[in-house]
């Protein structure tokens, strides 16, 4: 019976229209909306967030919407406005609009953590119905609900696995694969995967860029190499040849063989100290679009897209993730090309050898730009697939 | 007397009252409370006056105002999910929990927490900020006054392995210490606006110290640390008053008393503040005290460093001269604070214990076994001490009994 009750929820929710915001809110959460950079709007949006949260559970769902197309700053103001109104009409025993909240929730249009915030409610007020809902959700656009929606079905995995249900659990783990865009959830399943005989390709799977044109060592005595210009970074010209820091230097290809895509310059120019190096590769679009280059790496680097610079960090050898800086950037349609600047510095601990990187598209969730994509506007593909495949 | 002054020092300021701990190792940041009336044998368990759960991750300190108690915390995957809590001092029970998403980057070492940096108030809101970046101000009722996302406003304002400098709020002005190797600056924020009032080029080195309220010719500066010395500045204006150029150390911060200066740097340096422009005078430098990760507590006419590995030293604040050593049961990360003459210490093991530095070498007189890791520095108000690990917050101390529900 309960279980008929949610599945005619659900479809209520997923029915139902939304309304307009009355006059006063929808002035208030303007305000809030215009909130940007270095406080730009703070004093206003401190007076409008206390009239959005002075009312009661209505004022809730004119919030959430209110995210819709926020910046960060302003997601922050709506973020803590909705707090707020929950806690205290919970706290007093109000009924919250469930099920205009559930319509919201399955309603992905919505910005993604405005539904996050949503589903947490729910998982706090329902538990059974936000499970229930989870396992629908391995592809949201909520990177959190998605996450949770992975661990719940790697849980099941596990349990297969656990049972002696191999196959049972080599699916579900592909499954969770599938959808997973946590690094550390990549790794796990693709773990239990290698256990059960089926090794992932963790390269392809990410998307690392594999195949450069790299160029060095260049002079780098006192990091002051990284605010240098040298040619590269003025042409990419891959019959010309260069004063290096020792010698001529010439352009010359470099495939990474390694598990997780990194460039490694040691490779090509040796182990050096106080020398940097350029890197840079052809990307295929097929169409002009938004993404973002993310990179991994613990030295100090620069990045070009088509000859326009997008970042740049001056750190050497703190730490390194994938994924650990992510840059927007617009890709053009056809032919796009990327120029990574990597600096080694003068230390000589044995945890300052690495001078490298690692880089892939992606989009905002983090779902890679896979050859197939590229495929598909008749462009050769072997950028994830090396020569040197092992 | 000492207290008196304190007293009148604070009252004349702000609103904020002689037992508050307003910020990162209390009012003076220094981690000497004038408290004489806390529980010193902790081993009974007896002085417990409560628990409480805490969301996620974190390594900043509570901070106390009036009945009051602020916490900051982390959660989900990559810890972007900030918490800032409140409870009541009373009975631990929560008020209100307020929760913001990170602007800017949330990468830590696994030891680090994006919850590392202490907040503080001003007596009349609280002023928290994170690794992240990201600083949020709020009314005592969870009011939301001003959010500013400062590593999204510049957006090398980051570090790879987590930002730990605590915020102090002087004279209207949030001063907030971001400097990391790609970009490194100080900025004076408005207190009730959150706009630049000022923005100060640092050195470019990461750093994780904290600054420093410091009463200097009947007006208040922030000292801030840095690999290369120590700088004065006026709060207000952002304008160097003076500096020390002779390095120091980029993860212990220095404490401050009667006027001199403890500076982790060379082991330990002793300055007395100059006037504007001069350079200040240096009293002492001394290999013998060598802080690790702790910042050292200065108390009555003795200086107190603390290793990583749990030697605690005792030297004279005079002469810098090594008068003892005592080992205690390690390792540590936080900073031990001290009520009367005795220091209280908290291993990474969750070990607290209890050091009564009037004894001729010193001696631990109690312990008392949290079993949770902890890396935060305790806090003091109104004859009790709060510690904290990533999942709970501690009374030690006077109490009511927590309400069943």
């Amino acid at each position: 019976m309960k279980k008929h009750f949610r599945q005619l929820l659900l479809a209520f929710w997923a029915g139902t229209a939304a309304a307009s915001p009355p006059p006063e809110l929808a002035s208030a959460l303007e305000v809030i909306r215009a909130v940007g950079p270095e406080g730009r709007g703070n004093s206003e949006a401190s007076a409008s967030w206390k009239k959005l949260t002075a009312g009661n559970a209505n004022g809730l769902l004119p919030v959430l919407e209110g995210m819709d197309g926020a910046n960060d700053y302003a997601l922050n103001w709506l973020r803590a406005a909705a707090d707020t109104i929950v806690s205290r009409e919970v706290s007093t025993g109000a009924i919250l609009p469930m099920n205009e909240l559930g319509k919201f929730l399955l309603d992905t249009r919505h910005h993604p953590r405005a539904r996050r915030l949503v589903f947490e409610l729910l998982a706090r007020l329902d538990p059974p119905t936000a499970n229930q809902l989870l396992s629908g959700m391995l592809n949201d656009p909520s990177l959190e609900i998605r996450h949770d929606a992975v661990e719940q079905l790697e849980q099941q995995a596990s349990h297969s696995l656990a049972a002696g249900n191999k196959s049972g659990a080599s699916l579900l783990f592909q499954q969770a694969l599938a959808s997973a865009r946590d690094v550390k959830q990549i790794d796990s399943i693709a773990k239990n995967l290698e256990t059960l005989g089926q090794p992932v390709d963790l390269r392809k799977l990410f998307g690392f860029l594999l195949q450069w044109k790299v160029i060095g060592p260049f002079d780098n005595t006192g990091q002051k190499g990284f605010e240098k210009v040298y040619p590269p970074e003025q042409k990419i010209d891959f019959s010309a040849e260069y004063d290096g820091k020792a010698g001529k230097v010439r352009w010359r290809d470099y495939t990474s063989a390694h598990k997780y895509g990194m460039i490694d310059m040691n490779q090509p120019f040796g182990k050096l100290k106080e020398v940097t190096a350029y890197a840079t590769t052809d990307f295929f679009s097929d169409r002009a679009q938004t993404v973002e280059l993310r990179l991994g790496g613990k030295n100090s680097w620069k990045v070009w897209l088509n000859g326009k610079y997008l970042f740049g960090r001056d750190e050497y050898h703190f730490d390194a993730e994938i994924d650990q800086y992510s840059m927007p950037a617009e890709l053009q349609a056809g032919r796009n090309a990327i120029l990574v600047k990597v600096c080694q510095n003068e230390q000589t601990e044995n945890w300052t050898t690495e001078w490298e990187f690692q880089l892939r598209v992606t989009d905002s969730l983090g779902t890679p730009f896979l050859p197939a994509a590229m495929a598909a506007i008749g462009v050769n593909t072997s950028n994830t697939e090396p020569a040197n495949h092992p | 007397m000492k207290t008196l002054c304190t007293i009148l020092w604070l009252a004349t300021l702000t609103c904020l009252s002689a037992t508050d701990w307003p910020q990162f190792r209390g009012p003076s940041c220094n981690g000497v409370s004038d408290e004489t009336d806390l529980p010193t044998m902790l081993g009974s368990g007896q002085h417990l006056a409560w628990k409480t759960d805490l969301p996620g991750r974190g390594l900043s300190s509570p901070i106390i105002i009036g009945d009051k108690i602020f916490v900051t915390s982390c959660s989900g995957p990559k810890q972007q999910r900030l918490h800032v809590l409140c409870f009541n001092a009373s009975n631990g029970a929560k008020l209100w929990e307020r929760q913001f998403w990170a602007t800017g980057r949330t990468m830590c070492q696994p030891k680090m927490s994006v919850a590392a940096p202490t907040p503080a108030s001003d007596g009349e809101r609280i002023v928290a900020t994170f690794s992240s970046n990201d600083i949020v101000c709020l009314d005592f009722d969870g009011n939301l006054l001003w959010f500013r996302g400062l590593a999204r406003d510049y957006p090398n304002a980051s570090n790879s392995v987590g930002m730990s400098s605590s915020l102090v709020v002087v004279n209207g002005i949030v001063v907030a210490q971001v400097e990391s190797e790609s970009e490194a600056f100080t900025a004076g924020l408005d207190v009730h606006t959150g706009l630049n009032r000022w923005k100060l080029a640092r050195p470019r080195k990461a750093n994780w110290t904290s600054p420093v309220v410091l009463k200097s010719g009947g007006r208040e500066l922030v000292a801030l640390q840095s690999s290369k010395g120590v700088s004065a500045i006026d709060p207000a204006t952002g304008t160097t008053i003076w500096q020390y150029d002779e390095g120091g150390s980029s993860i212990p911060s220095m404490a401050s008393s009667d006027g001199t200066m403890f500076v982790p740097a060379h082991g330990l340096t002793a300055l007395r503040p100059a006037a504007s422009g001069e350079k200040p005078k240096q009293l002492w430098q001394s290999s013998q005290l060598r802080p690790g990760t702790a910042s050292p507590v200065v108390v009555g006419q003795k200086v107190f460093a603390l290793n990583d590995a749990g030697i605690l030293t005792c030297g004279d604040a005079a002469t810098g001269n090594r008068l003892w050593q005592l080992r205690l049961k390690g390792p540590f990360s936080s900073t031990p604070v001290a009520a009367g003459h005795f220091l209280y210490c908290v291993s990474e093991k969750g070990l607290a214990q209890v050091v009564d530095i009037s004894k001729a070498e010193g001696e631990v007189i109690s312990e008392l076994d949290l079993q949770e890791t902890i890396l935060s520095t305790p806090s003091i108000s109104s004859g009790a001490i709060y510690f904290r690990s990533d999942a709970r917050l501690w009374k030690i101390g006077k109490s009511a009994p927590k309400p069943s529900a």
